[in-house]
């Protein structure tokens, strides 16, 4: 599914701030694979996340997709085979327009016809369908302006906008980490129901040992750029948050 | 009477601006400078074409003519990367002079003796008051301009460059191409600039090459006043209001120099203290309110 091969990117290079986000870093994601990410600050987990949706190109290395080199490819186009959540709830929606609106705009990257109704009533009513499945309400409030909504509430949008379009991979930077615990509960509930359902292949980036290990089926450390470990099947099982946090302390004393 | 049905001709026809200020303004929430440069734009093709003997020619020609300045703008803002604000400059600029050339290498142009869109209109309909009728054509071309403006912004088109405005991030995630959104919408907006400059100067009858200074300013004022009776609510109201707006700064602006309140030359000041005055609104009260709360605080450790 994705593959990054020798992946390096150096920031600010030949000046005194040098600083070497991904160093030669590969990594290979299969079909339905929910991986969790972890890593110190700074270790180059969301530079990893912006290489392959195309914020900043490759000093080396490439990403392919689904078959498709995407090195090189305008982020926009890659938008359409990958679903991308913000840690900050206010960034994957816009405020001044409602939850029907926001829907359509994420919904409507198949299409075509640019002219057409933004939403249309068949539209309307599978939002519907698919919101009040979170079981939050937000059904009969689709006229809303999504500035009105909680945080939890409008990741939850976002999370239902990122996926409605079926992508093939989603990548999520830390998206519970500014929720309060029910709501962050509620959303990983959401987003695991969603993965399994539609068979994506995702990566989430978190802090959370706990959470790194009762999600996914992998679970990879960064550091420095590079990956550190790299657990799946018998061994994740075993794996302790108590033996994964000792490994961040490690790091540290090198 | 006179004073009340001009100003109500001014406002619709300058209303077709402030919906070009409307779309880069709020909807965009980019301001853009180069309304200035294609109002006159409009005004110089469709003077110069209502003089050949071509009104209507004339007015699409504004139409175009201005999206085009827009689009210049836009893609200086996108694909170059100039700041916005310069980019409307230097269109601005630029077309000060592509806009004497339009003239005929002319500073001013008079329309007198050339029939136009609105001594058509009032020759075809002998019975009616000739202000009523100029006031239906302004109100026509505005319901015109209004309708379009408002289905556009409900297609999925209009979703993506309404998105673009309001949330820059979002957008750069998705799969829409927000370069093509700023252009369009700067287009759009000059468009509709354009517009209103063609049909201003077929109303007036003549065209100067300084029409459009400080333009922008009074398409922000009549923005501003709009919201002032409407809200900040839906685009299509948004629209409406705009309309409304530029309808009331007109009426405003009538009465004030009816009344001897300030003289004409003092008329662009006015307007840019308006602007000023809604604009710095919201830090005044954050000011003011925090002001209070300091107070309040005070007299609480005291007590
Ligand atoms: N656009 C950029 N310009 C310059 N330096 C950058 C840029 N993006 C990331 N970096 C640098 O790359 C390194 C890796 O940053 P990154 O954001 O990937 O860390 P992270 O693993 O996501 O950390 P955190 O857990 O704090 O989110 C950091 O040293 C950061 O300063
Ligand atoms: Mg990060």
């Amino acid at each position: 599914m994705l593959v990054v091969e020798r992946a390096r990117k150096t920031f600010f290079k030949d000046t005194p701030n040098e600083r070497v986000a991904l160093d030669g870093l590969s990594l290979r994601l299969e079909e339905g694979e929910f991986l969790t990410l972890i890593g110190s600050n700074g270790a180059g987990k969301s530079t990893l996340f912006n290489a392959i949706t195309g914020g900043f190109l490759l000093d080396e290395g490439s990403i392919t997709l689904g078959g498709l080199d995407i090195t090189w490819l305008l982020p926009h186009k890659r938008a359409l085979m990958i679903g991308y959540l913000f840690q900050n709830p206010m960034k994957g929606t816009a405020p001044d327009m409602s939850i029907e609106e926001n829907l359509a705009l994420a919904y409507s990257r198949r299409k075509s016809w640019p002219l057409r109704r933004g939403v249309s009533k068949e539209d309307g009513s599978f939002f519907r369908d698919r919101l009040a499945r979170f079981e939050m309400g937000l059904e009969d409030r689709m006229k809303d302006k999504v500035g009105l909504l909680s945080g939890g509430q409008r990741q939850a949008l976002s999370l239902l906008m990122s996926t409605i379009a079926r992508p093939r991979l989603l990548l999520l930077d830390e998206h519970t980490a500014a929720l309060d615990p029910a709501a962050a509960k509620k959303i990983m509930r959401i987003t695991n129901d969603i993965v399994r359902e539609q068979r994506l292949a995702a990566m989430m980036i978190t802090h959370n040992a706990q959470q790194a290990l009762d999600f996914g089926t992998r679970t990879v450390m960064l550091e420095g750029g590079r990956i550190i470990l790299d657990i799946s099947g018998e061994e994740r099982e075993r794996m302790t948050v108590a033996r994964l946090v000792e490994h961040y302390s490690e790091l540290r004393v090198l | 009477m006179v004073l009340f049905a001009g100003s109500l001709h001014l406002g619709l026809i300058y209303g077709l601006m402030a919906l070009g200020i409307y779309v880069t303004f709020r909807i965009l929430n980019t301001p853009d400078l180069t309304t200035d440069g294609s109002f006159t734009l409009g005004l110089a093709a469709s003077a110069s074409l209502t003089v050949l003997g071509m009104p209507g020619l004339g007015i699409v020609c504004g139409i175009l003519f201005g999206a085009l300045a827009g689009g210049v703008t836009g893609f200086l803002q996108t694909k170059m990367d100039i700041h916005p604000i310069l980019s409307g400059i230097l269109t601005m600029s630029a077309l000060y002079t592509v806009n004497l050339y339009v003239l005929g290498d002319r500073s001013n142009l008079s329309l007198l003796g050339s029939p136009h869109l609105f001594s058509a209109a009032v020759a075809s309909l002998p019975g009616v008051p000739r202000d009523v009728t100029r006031f239906f054509v302004a109100l026509l071309l505005c319901l015109v301009c209004f309708a379009f403006l408002a289905w556009f912004f409900g297609t999925h088109l209009g979703l993506c460059i309404r998105a673009t405005g309001d949330n820059d991030d979002m957008v750069r995630a998705s799969s829409i191409d927000v370069d093509a959104m700023r252009i369009i919408a700067t287009a759009l907006s000059n468009a509709c600039v354009g517009f209103s400059g063609a049909v201003a100067a077929q109303y007036q009858g003549y065209a100067d090459i300084s029409s459009g200074v400080g333009m922008m300013v009074v398409g922000l004022a009549s923005v501003i006043i709009g919201e002032v009776f409407f809200g900040r609510r839906s685009v299509t109201i948004g629209f409406v209001s705009a309309i409304c707006g530029s309808v009331v700064y007109r009426l405003i602006i009538a009465l004030a120099l009816k009344s001897n309140f300030f003289p004409a030359y003092a008329l662009k000041l006015v307007s840019a203290l308006i602007v000023i005055t809604a604009l710095s609104l919201p830090a005044l009260k954050g000011r003011l309110r925090l002001a209070s709360a300091r107070r309040e605080a005070r007299r609480h450790a005291r007590g």
